[in-house]
């Protein structure tokens, strides 16, 4: 087991070189010149030339990419063309917000679709069953950002239950955190619940089915315990891969949401860098959420194991 | 009726240990209702054991799982069930549910997928325990050696923590059979225990079985479409088709002197040593559809005897031939006499009906 976590971990750091290229080259291929972005209109050639050659962009290519390959493995991902400070900086400071929010919504998603889902299925064909899938169909119907602004004008602007937006951080003021962060997370967290509902329906249903549940029911086992016991523990296995890579795609992936909530996440930073033509920023925040991604798959493969001892780690 | 026109000599005055009497299951499907079981009946004495025979789909399973109220929830059941004196049809489901886990122990047919595979074995085996026994988690867990160690498992102290992936086919089997003994149960229902295994582990399996039962003097129900298997084991054999009993007797009698086209045909169909290279006598045709099944003797299409248009439009009833030994046909086979055309290839179904000694027999009922 931990021969085989070092050895996905080397892979991961292929997995990421090949990330790194791809950026790199991608963002040479976008059209704009990001030192003319960060002088604005009016410049001299001079002031040009010089900030040209201070960031590394006149030299070749080849050079620049491995400079910044070479920089990036001691955790040097270069300086923000705009302000100037280090990106890995830049980035860190944004990732408690992303995180809290990311979390928060997975955990809001699991906490509906979890009793849903397996209630949905034990007890298909019922009034809870359709009103569950009525639910899930709606959710992943419904893009996230709509279900943001309809939060907004509902919370924010009839009831004025809650802030419209910005973002308090957690360990500043934990009542005014969970204010600002619930309508972005329920937003998020819906279209994940939706998702997370109608896999474990279809998993638990599928375990329903095995033979091995009537095996738990001809012994004459609880209901109950014939559920919790012998169907969960099976069909929540696969169910842990999907909540790890939605977690992971949240943590990388809901730009718009922190666009619309002001949301001082990685999202967010990444859209202003894609703005500003920031490409230090850009890189570092790409290649930090593939970062993420792969580490969460590497946990969800160590969990597998714990969860189903048919699976050995080599 | 009901069972008890099966006596089995050590019956007498005792109560059976299971007892149906007329169990029909219907199941809902797309295409409609399907008749899966129609008034079926039979009982087993303590200790002993009945074989339920029949092609796949005859309906010998569903009937000992809608007995015991194990049917999918698109059944729907009528008749009457007792365990042990019990009627379990009047039970709410949660009795039925202790009243089954306590007294009968399942052993099903594919022991791969049986088994639990996130569990470890030994809590699998003793979680019966401490659902009927009230055992407390370690003492369920010794006895889960025990059982263990009586199903022939070696190092059971070691063994009862490995997970079922850990086991090959047939020791798998072995613990499903712990498993179903876990209780001290007064029936064990086997439904094809041996059909996934290997032939070597089937025979090891049939006699662990046999001799589980000599020594806890447990009923049981053997669910099998192989009749070699029955001759060794059982002692009433109950031959099923299109969801009726068409014949059931003592072991003995019924295959000596079988009284139903149907099983005469399962009979010659049987391969035998010393028959290499010689074709096996398959039964043309197909078994009727639980969705469309013709109004009188469902095994009339393929019957070698075919009798007359009675056959096609009423249904026969089981009538005896001896006191414990019943056929359902117009035409049951003059008792000795039969054997050897049941044996032989099957000629009867090429020859006109009038070859048939049956004609004789319409004085039923």
């Amino acid at each position: 087991m931990g021969r085989f976590v070092l050895r996905r971990l080397l892979q991961s750091v292929v997995v990421l070189l090949g990330v790194t290229l791809v950026v790199f080259l991608l963002l040479q291929l976008v059209p704009g010149d990001p030192v003319r972005v960060s002088l604005g209109t009016r410049f001299d050639q001079q002031t040009y030339d010089a900030l040209r050659e201070r960031s590394g962009l006149d030299r070749p290519l080849v050079v620049q990419y491995l400079s910044y390959v070479g920089n990036a493995l001691t955790g040097d991902l270069g300086v923000s063309f705009r302000s100037g400070q280090p990106v890995t900086t830049i980035v860190l400071e944004r990732l408690p917000a992303t995180l809290s929010l990311a979390v928060t919504a997975v955990l809001l998603a699991l906490l509906v679709a979890f009793p849903l889902g397996v209630l949905s299925a034990v007890r298909s064909g019922s009034l809870v069953d359709h009103a569950a899938r009525v639910f899930s169909q709606f959710g992943v119907s419904v893009p996230d950002f709509w279900m943001g602004i309809m939060g907004i004008l509902l919370f924010a602007g009839v009831l004025g239950w809650l802030p419209p937006s910005g973002y308090v951080a957690l360990t500043d003021d934990p009542v005014g955190w969970a204010s600002h962060v619930a309508l972005p997370a329920a937003a998020v967290g819906l279209v994940t619940a939706s998702i997370l509902t109608r896999f474990i329906r279809s998993s638990v249903l599928e375990v329903l089915a095995e033979d091995y549940v009537r095996t738990a029911e001809a012994k004459g086992l609880r209901p109950r315990v014939v559920v919790v016991r012998h169907v969960l523990r099976n069909a929540l296995i696969p169910v842990v891969t999907v909540v790890g890579v939605q977690l992971a795609s949240l943590v990388g992936g809901v730009i718009v949401i922190e666009v619309l909530f002001a949301w001082p996440g990685v999202g967010r930073l990444t859209y202003d860098a894609v703005q500003a033509r920031d490409y230090p920023v850009l890189q570092g925040a790409v290649l930090f959420v593939a970062t993420l991604f792969l580490l969460m798959n590497l946990l969800v493969d160590v969990l597998y194991a714990r969860l189903d001892a048919r699976i050995t780690l080599r | 009726m009901s069972g008890a026109a099966v006596p089995s000599p050590r019956v007498a005055g005792d109560t059976p240990v299971l007892e149906i009497s007329d169990l029909t299951v219907t199941l809902g499907t797309r295409n409609g209702p399907a008749r899966a079981v129609a008034g079926v009946d039979w009982s087993v004495a303590p200790g002993e054991t009945l074989a339920l025979v029949g092609e796949s789909g005859s309906g010998k399973s569903m009937t000992v799982l809608a007995a015991t109220g194990l049917a999918p929830r698109s059944a729907t059941v009528t008749g009457r069930v007792r365990l042990l004196g019990r009627d379990l049809t009047d039970m709410s489901g949660s009795d039925r549910r202790r009243w089954r886990g306590r007294h009968v122990g399942f052993v099903f047919q594919d022991p791969m997928t049986t088994l639990n595979p996130v569990l470890t074995v030994g809590r699998q085996v003793a979680e019966a325990c401490e659902e009927h026994l009230g055992m407390s988690r370690r003492q369920a867990r010794s006895r889960a050696v025990e059982l263990l160690d009586l199903v022939g498992i070696p190092a059971p102290g070691r063994r009862v923590d490995a997970h079922p992936h850990e086991f090959s086919g047939g020791m798998r089997q072995r613990v499903v059979i712990a498993m179903a003994l876990a209780c001290e149960p007064a029936l064990l229902i086997a439904d094809e225990p041996t059909t996934a295994l290997d032939v070597t582990t089937q025979a090891q399996i049939v006699e662990l079985v046999a001799d589980l039962r000599r020594r806890l003097g447990t009923a049981v129900v053997w669910i099998t479409h192989d009749l070699g298997v029955v001759a060794g084991i059982a002692d009433t054999v109950a031959v099923m088709y299109g969801g009726r009993i068409v014949e059931q007797g003592p072991v003995d009698a019924v295959f000596v002197a079988p009284g139903h086209p149907y099983t005469r045909a399962l009979l010659a169909a049987r391969p035998r040593p010393g028959a290499a290279g010689e074709e096996l006598a398959a039964i043309p045709g197909a078994p009727p559809s639980p969705l469309d099944l013709p109004p009188g003797c469902a095994f009339w299409p393929r019957c070698p005897v075919r009798g007359d248009a009675r056959c096609a439009h009423e249904l026969p009833p089981l009538v005896p031939l001896t006191p414990a030994h019943r056929v359902r046909t117009f035409y049951p086979a003059a008792a000795a006499g039969s054997r050897d055309d049941a044996a032989g290839r099957p000629a009867a179904g090429s020859r006109p009906a009038g070859d048939d000694p049956a004609p004789s027999t319409p004085e039923d009922r």
